[in-house]
């Protein structure tokens, strides 16, 4: 039995890759592909359910590819079948099954029918991995799927402004998520000695002995699960970004933002809880935050006069319960919860265009003039002010400005210093110098080298911020983030025996991905002249090759699953000890704003209205 | 500097902004319009030139999609030729002809909207409108908001200002980041002015500031400045001027300006080097729109050459010699132009005509328990009656997905852990057997058709809210009169006159009003039919039309029906006061109905590419009735797209021809009307009528992004009143893309059956109908009664001249159904033999 459970996996991912292939120009082909891959993914897991339930239902287990290994590290992806994965997995291919056919319909002559297609397909691949994951690895490549997906469907349509600002915001939220779930994975692996699978989790003695001794280390990984799973459910304090990703076609919107991806992050909660379990400060800080964030949800719901906005932050607070529910470690009622919540959603926000007549009629029929009047004047000043923060969402989106973009672009400001000669004339050098010394092994003091990993990686880091912050030159950013890497690979070289083939591993696809994306970048300024990064230049619109070619450059950078470089990620880490935060501070913030950079780069090119062009394009505003 | 330029006139600019901005209405009361409506003064090449040129609106087709068109031979080559020879008087015209075909034009420069303001951010560092545009559409559509949000704004007795103010006077918090900016708008004597000169100083640009600042998101003004115009558009109605929104808007500029910059900071007038061109500076008519206006006119004269080419060709139909079976009265809209065609094809006996689908009443409407009056006429009008429904059998539906319950908090995580998993089997029903629901829009429940009606007005001081309830015999003998007098239907009556208004049926539609008929204000026209049969029935008012000269026999019976576009679908009222022979003739009518129906539904499937037009006929009409009540269908119906000719004259001046859907038809007698007195009153509603509903699809159309709403799919519903892309977005008036992508964008050619003379006194009466042909906003043409000459309206010269079509030969047909079932594009003027 335990073998099978691939196939749902696997399904998906074949899916996808023909549905890559397929000619744009046919509709019905497109569309009854995705029906039959869902279809027969719906239709096979129902038999499976059905048989796995009679059979007892038996969490199952099953470790597959091992992609990498050494003495003390193996990197191998694992998948488990459980109540929780059943439930996701029956909610997820149910919902998909419908928008598949409800969206063939609806997408009819759209321009990108394609592209919906694939992109749904993709997120569907993605989210599987993760519901299917054994293990932190595993659930990780699905998480950047979905990160990715998330973008593409947000960004749907790209010509437009709003659509691209919007998808690069919640790309941005996302990315916090990634580094909590890296960083948790760092130091489980320190924890457990091992790549751990969620099935070794729920032993509950081996668990409670590691906790024991390290007590902080523990509730550090809590904290870093529940900060990606507030990221990626929209709990406080980035509620914001939900209702701003529905910038998408509806039904795209119904089944991302409704349902399946927003209802991860109680996913990733409920997948860790043997290991939070007992951790009675972490658990108290759940139903705080949950508490929080269902309170200041439904507030601002009941304010919105916009119709998916309300759905979306009710479904908030929704969720914001599901989090108390588990706190209290009431599990099988968060899972019913979410499965309700789920398809209630998807539902809402499919016929929510029907509220205008329905309501209008419903007015129409019973409407009582406004007679509300506040006389008490302390009552009114406490009303009022409530009114404001929750029409203001609590200051939530200016919040994340305040607390993450905009410091991050002061950062960046701060290095501008750096011009591109400093770069080549002392940074380059620099590097290679200490790329030599690495090689012929050169003694140094033992203090000293203790620091140069730190110092490397905060060069690093340098490198990073100033391609984050660059204004107005594509290609030098571009190298920037290739040279980030070539110092975090020298930085950890320094901090422990890195071997050659590590370096393969982790630079490899680096180079591949940096040497291909250049390439595009140079043909773009070559044939477009303005890829200024000051705007959107929207080169998509008449270079869609070039675009897609660019993309995944990008994802290869950014160490996506698809080269080595991803492996290598996670190598780098388990280079780091547990007790050298700095390093994995900087390693980490290098992350963050190395995905930023990318696919600002991406997004400032080829999307968003175009730059040569006004007629045939909407308002900034629409 | 600035004090030689004339004083600086608030109210005036303020004014004229609003002129500019779209003027549609909510979402409920969609009524098309022409979108450059306040172009309207100038001549239409010259205007849309000038709005493209001031606000960036594409306003022809891309030059490289005439030249498509002209090698698919949708322009006709001899028509392109004599435009040209028409327009280009000293020019070789093959040479020219090539030169069209081939030469590289000008590409459009950058419009000079926005230019100025945009200076804050290439020298001021500062994108305004992310810091105020997203609070600024949040106040604004929760204050608007007609039943989205639960929790009302809390203040709305003291205008839309006034109640900011109360609310900023009575909190802990603020809207504003600085103090400044709030203390500005506690005051409430602070003035535009004074904000522009803090802003601007400079009042030589404020006026442009001030077009540049709200077309930065004229959706939403425009919404504003029609709510300010027609407060009673908004069910909750709610006070609020563009004036106001725009003090707002500059406060909160100054609030994002402090909140970056502090006091340091200078006004927009002392940091900018080059003053960007006035929007309003003169244009000029260059080679390129002189081409593009060629291009077009050659368009539409390709289509419109092959119709007046078909009224000389066309075989003369014989007049019926035998007794009628009956008469129906239809909508002119062009939806009804092929319904017509079958039911005189079904049923040779039979007679249709065409007049707008109020039936010459006009009045408001209040369903049994409403607690608001619906217009049931067209938009200009402003009409003295109330019509009662009473007696009415229809529930109203529920739906707790919608209901408020919802999204209460306790009761939330009941419903999401209940109700949740019934919406899953709701979806999984409609997808797989689409069914009506209590949020489709259905045209059959306007009205219950077993209610009664006060159509009688009992006596005359029976008045509700100063509108009269009811009509008096008088009041409805004109009406009767008139109607009848202005289709030319004032003898041979069949034994039965149908009735039939239109209206549709659509689910998960938010621009279902636009689908019904625009001479009922967006709402079906059953109750306008209702009544004036009800009206023509009565032998009261028969005595008095029999003194004016109409003489309706006693077994004449006039009965109302409604014809919903979207289903095909024909429901007949008062059926019970036929007596028993009638009722036996009216099933055999009935009966001919149904296939014209169902023959109707195939001939408009042959749109729709999930349909094949060869399936048995049934299945094809079942097809078309899911379409109404699918969730997921942008396109329950394509509505007018392909609207292109307004025909004013006899059936038989359109019985020989296939028009394909493309026609307005408006029966009318010249022989009654010699001095075009009843021709008047058609012109004058048929220009803006069908001109507007012409010119926003031409605008939808050319440019979707900026002048249509773009895809509806991500469409999201603010306030009930209009939508936008996503949540922080500005509204989208105009029409979706998947109402206009079968459209041609042409031009409305009005073809008038009468003599020259005559027509032209008339359209010269009223100058507001004058305009619509002088400008050339419509093209007008008139068929000369006796001998089928035809003439042009020649705007320049504003006279008729003699038009000699260039099409010889059309192409005859037996049957239609052999090009419906072939073709699936806009298809030519075909001759019946």
């Amino acid at each position: 039995m335990n073998e099978l459970i691939n196939f749902w996996v696997v399904l998906p991912l074949i899916g996808f890759l023909i549905s890559v292939v397929l000619p744009k120009k046919n509709e019905n082909l497109i569309s009854q592909f995705s029906f039959f891959s869902v279809g027969l993914h719906m239709f096979s897991l129902y038999v499976f359910l059905a048989y796995w339930i009679w059979q007892g239902h038996p969490t199952l287990d099953q470790k597959d590819w091992v992609l990498f290994t050494s003495s003390e590290y193996e990197f191998f992806l694992d998948f488990c079948f459980d109540k929780i994965t059943a439930v996701y997995a029956f909610v997820g291919s149910t919902l998909t099954f419908l928008v598949a056919i409800y969206s063939r319909t609806y997408m009819h002559r759209e321009p990108g029918f394609k592209r919906f297609f694939n992109t749904i397909l993709f997120f569907y691949m993605g989210y599987n991995i993760a519901i299917f994951a054994g293990n932190m690895e595993t659930l990780f490549v699905g998480w950047e799927i979905l990160g990715i997906s998330s973008f593409l469907l947000i960004a749907f349509y790209r010509e437009r402004f709003l659509p691209v600002k919007n998808a690069l915001k919640v790309y941005s939220i996302y990315r916090i998520g990634d580094i909590g779930l890296i960083l948790a994975m760092w130091l489980s692996h320190h924890l457990f000695r091992e790549n751990i699978t969620f099935l070794k989790l729920s032993n509950y003695e081996m668990v409670s002995d590691q906790l024991q001794s390290h007590t902080l280390i523990g509730i550090f990984i809590s904290g870093m699960i529940l900060l990606t799973a507030a990221a990626k459910s929209a709990q406080l304090p980035f509620s914001a970004w939900l209702p701003r990703a529905m910038e998408g076609p509806t039904p795209s919107s119904a089944i991302f933002y409704g349902s399946l991806a927003v209802h991860l992050g109680v996913f990733l909660m409920m997948r860790t809880y043997p290991f939070w379990e007992h951790q009675y400060s972490v658990r108290v800080l759940i139903f705080l935050l949950g508490l929080a964030t269902a309170i200041v949800a439904t507030l601002t719901a009941r304010v919105q006069s916009n119709i998916k906005s309300q759905i979306a932050y009710a479904s908030i607070a929704q969720i914001g319960l599901m989090f108390i529910e588990l706190s209290l470690g009431w599990g099988i009622l968060a899972l019913v919860h979410f499965a309700g919540n789920a398809f209630l959603r998807t539902y809402q926000l499919l016929v929510s265009p029907s509220v205008v007549s329905y309501l209008i009629k419903q007015m129409f029929y019973t409407y009582e003039p406004n007679k509300n009047h506040i006389k008490h004047v302390i009552s009114k000043k406490f009303i009022y002010t409530f009114y404001i923060l929750s029409l203001k969402e609590w200051n939530l989106n200016s919040m994340m400005y305040k607390l993450y973009w905009n410091p991050l672009k002061w950062l960046g400001k701060r290095v501008n210093f750096i011009s591109m000669k400093h770069v080549m004339y002392f940074f380059v050098p620099a590097f290679l110098l200490g790329v030599i010394s690495r090689y012929y092994h050169l003694e140094m003091h033992a203090s000293f080298s203790h620091y140069l990993p730190i110092l490397f990686s905060f060069i690093g880091l340098l490198m990073v911020l100033k391609a984050f912050a660059e204004k107005s030159k594509a290609r030098s950013s571009w190298i920037l983030i290739i040279l980030n890497h070539c110092w975090l690979a020298l930085a950890i070289s320094f901090n422990e025996e890195f071997k050659f083939t590590e370096t393969v591993f982790y630079l490899g696809g680096i180079f591949m991905a940096g040497a291909l994306g250049y390439y595009s970048l140079n043909r773009m300024k070559r044939i477009e002249d303005k890829i200024d990064l000051s705007r959107f230049n929207g080169h998509v619109y008449s270079h869609p090759r070039q675009a897609l070619l660019f993309l995944l450059c990008c994802l290869g950078l950014s160490g996506f699953p698809i080269t080595t470089t991803f492996i290598g990620e996670d190598l780098v880490f388990s280079h780091i000890h547990s007790n050298q935060l700095a390093l994995a501070f900087f390693v980490s913030a290098s992350f963050i704003i190395d995905g930023l950079a990318i696919v600002r780069i991406y997004a400032r090119v080829f999307l968003g209205p175009h730059v040569h062009s006004v007629y045939e394009m909407g308002y900034r505003s629409s | 500097m600035s004090h030689s330029s004339p004083a600086f006139d608030v109210h005036g600019i303020v004014h004229e902004l609003a002129h500019y901005l779209p003027a549609q209405a909510p979402l409920k009361d969609f009524v098309h319009h022409n979108t450059l409506h306040a172009f309207q003064d100038l001549p239409f090449q010259i205007a849309i030139l000038k709005a493209s040129k001031m606000f960036g609106y594409q306003v022809t087709l891309p030059i490289e999609t005439y030249r498509d068109l002209y090698l698919e031979k949708k322009i006709n080559p001899l028509v392109l030729d004599a435009v040209i020879k028409k327009t280009k008087k000293n020019v070789d015209v093959a040479e020219y002809h090539k030169r069209l075909l081939s030469k590289d034009f000008d590409q459009p420069e950058n419009p000079r909207i926005g230019k100025l303001r945009h200076q804050w951010k290439e020298l001021g560092y500062i994108d305004l409108d992310s810091f105020t545009q997203p609070r600024l559409f949040r106040v604004l559509s929760n204050y608007l908001d007609q039943g989205i949000a639960i929790w009302k704004f809390p203040v709305l007795m003291k205008g839309f200002l006034g109640s900011i103010r109360e609310l900023e006077k009575n909190t802990y918090v603020s809207l504003f980041k600085t103090k400044r900016a709030r203390n500005l708008l506690l005051n409430e004597k602070t003035s535009m002015e004074e904000l522009l000169q803090i802003l601007v100083a400079d009042d030589s640009m404020y006026k442009q500031y001030l077009f540049d600042q709200q077309f930065a998101h004229q959706g939403w003004s425009g919404m504003v400045a029609t709510v300010e115009a027609q407060p009673e558009t908004l069910l909750d109605r709610k006070r609020i001027h563009l004036e106001e929104i725009i003090l707002l808007e500059l406060l909160l500029e100054i609030d994002a300006l402090d909140d970056k910059f502090g006091n340091k900071w200078l006004p927009l007038s002392k940091i900018i080097r080059d003053r960007p061109k006035d929007l309003f500076a003169p244009i000029q008519f260059g080679e390129t729109a002189e081409a593009l206006a060629i291009w077009q006119e050659a368009l539409e004269f390709s289509y419109y050459d092959q119709v007046l080419a078909g009224i000389q060709q066309e075989k003369k139909m014989p007049t019926q010699a035998g007794e009628k079976s009956f008469q129906a009265l239809f909508c002119i809209d062009d939806r009804e132009c092929s319904i017509r065609r079958y039911v005189e094809q079904e049923d040779t006996n039979s007679e249709t005509f065409g007049t707008p689908g109020f039936f010459n009443v006009e009045f408001y409407f209040q369903p049994e328990n409403g607690k608001f009056f619906t217009k049931l006429c067209p938009a200009p009008v402003f009409p003295k009656y109330l019509i009662k429904e009473s007696g009415s059998k229809i529930k109203r539906e529920e739906d707790p997905h919608y209901s408020l319950h919802m999204k209460k908090f306790n009761g939330a995580w009941i419903f999401s852990q209940t109700l949740g998993f019934w919406s899953v089997f709701k979806l999984l029903a409609n997808i797989f057997k689409p069914q009506a629901s209590a949020a489709s829009a259905s045209s059959f429940k306007h009205m219950d058709k077993h209610a009664h009606l006060s159509v009688e007005n009992r006596h005359p001081r029976h008045h509700e809210k100063g509108l009269q309830i009811g009509f008096t015999i008088e009041e409805m003998a004109n009406r009767v009169e008139g109607l009848l007098k202005s289709i030319g239907l004032i003898k041979n009556f069949a034994p039965f006159i149908y009735v039939v208004g239109h209206g549709s049926s659509s689910t998960n539609n938010p621009h279902y009003a636009a689908y019904d008929c625009g001479a009922c204000c967006g709402r079906p026209g059953s109750v306008n039919a209702r009544v004036v049969s009800h009206m023509a029935n009565h032998p009261e008012l028969r005595k008095v039309l029999r003194e004016r000269g109409i003489d309706i026999p006693n077994a004449t019976i006039f009965i109302g029906a409604l014809h919903d576009t979207t289903r095909d679908d024909i429901s007949f009222f008062d059926e019970q006061l036929m007596d028993e022979q009638h009722q036996k003739w009216h099933k055999e009518n009935h009966a001919t109905f149904l296939r014209a129906l169902d023959e109707n539904a195939r001939e408009r499937s042959r749109r729709f590419a999930s349909i094949d037009t060869k399936e048995n006929i049934a299945a094809i009409h079942e097809q078309i009735r899911n379409r109404s009540v699918s969730l997921f269908e942008p396109r329950p119906e394509l509505n007018h797209a392909t609207n292109a000719l307004c025909i004013v004259g006899s059936r038989e001046i359109s019985k020989g021809l296939f028009l394909d859907r493309r026609s307005f038809l408006n029966s009318y007698d010249y022989q009654i009307d010699p001095e075009g007195k009843y021709l008047y009153n058609i012109l004058k509603a048929a220009a803006p009528v069908c001109g507007g509903i012409n010119l926003e699809y031409y605008f939808s159309r050319v440019d979707n992004q900026k002048l249509g709403a773009g895809t509806k799919l991500p469409h999201n519903v603010m306030g009930l009143f209009g939508v936008a892309n996503g949540i922080d977005g500005d509204l989208r008036p105009g029409l979706p893309s998947q109402m206009i992508e079968v459209h041609d964008p042409l031009r409305l050619l009005i073809i008038v059956e009468h003599f020259p003379a005559v027509v032209l006194k008339t359209i010269q009466q009223a100058p507001e109908t004058y305009e619509w042909f002088k400008n050339n906003w419509i093209h007008l043409s008139v068929v000369e009664p006796i001998t089928r000459e035809i003439f042009y309206f020649n705007a320049e010269k504003e006279c008729f001249e003699p038009y000699q079509p260039l099409t010889k030969n059309l192409e005859k047909l037996d049957n239609v159904s052999s090009v419906i079932i072939s073709e699936d594009g806009s298809l030519p003027v075909y001759l019946f033999n």
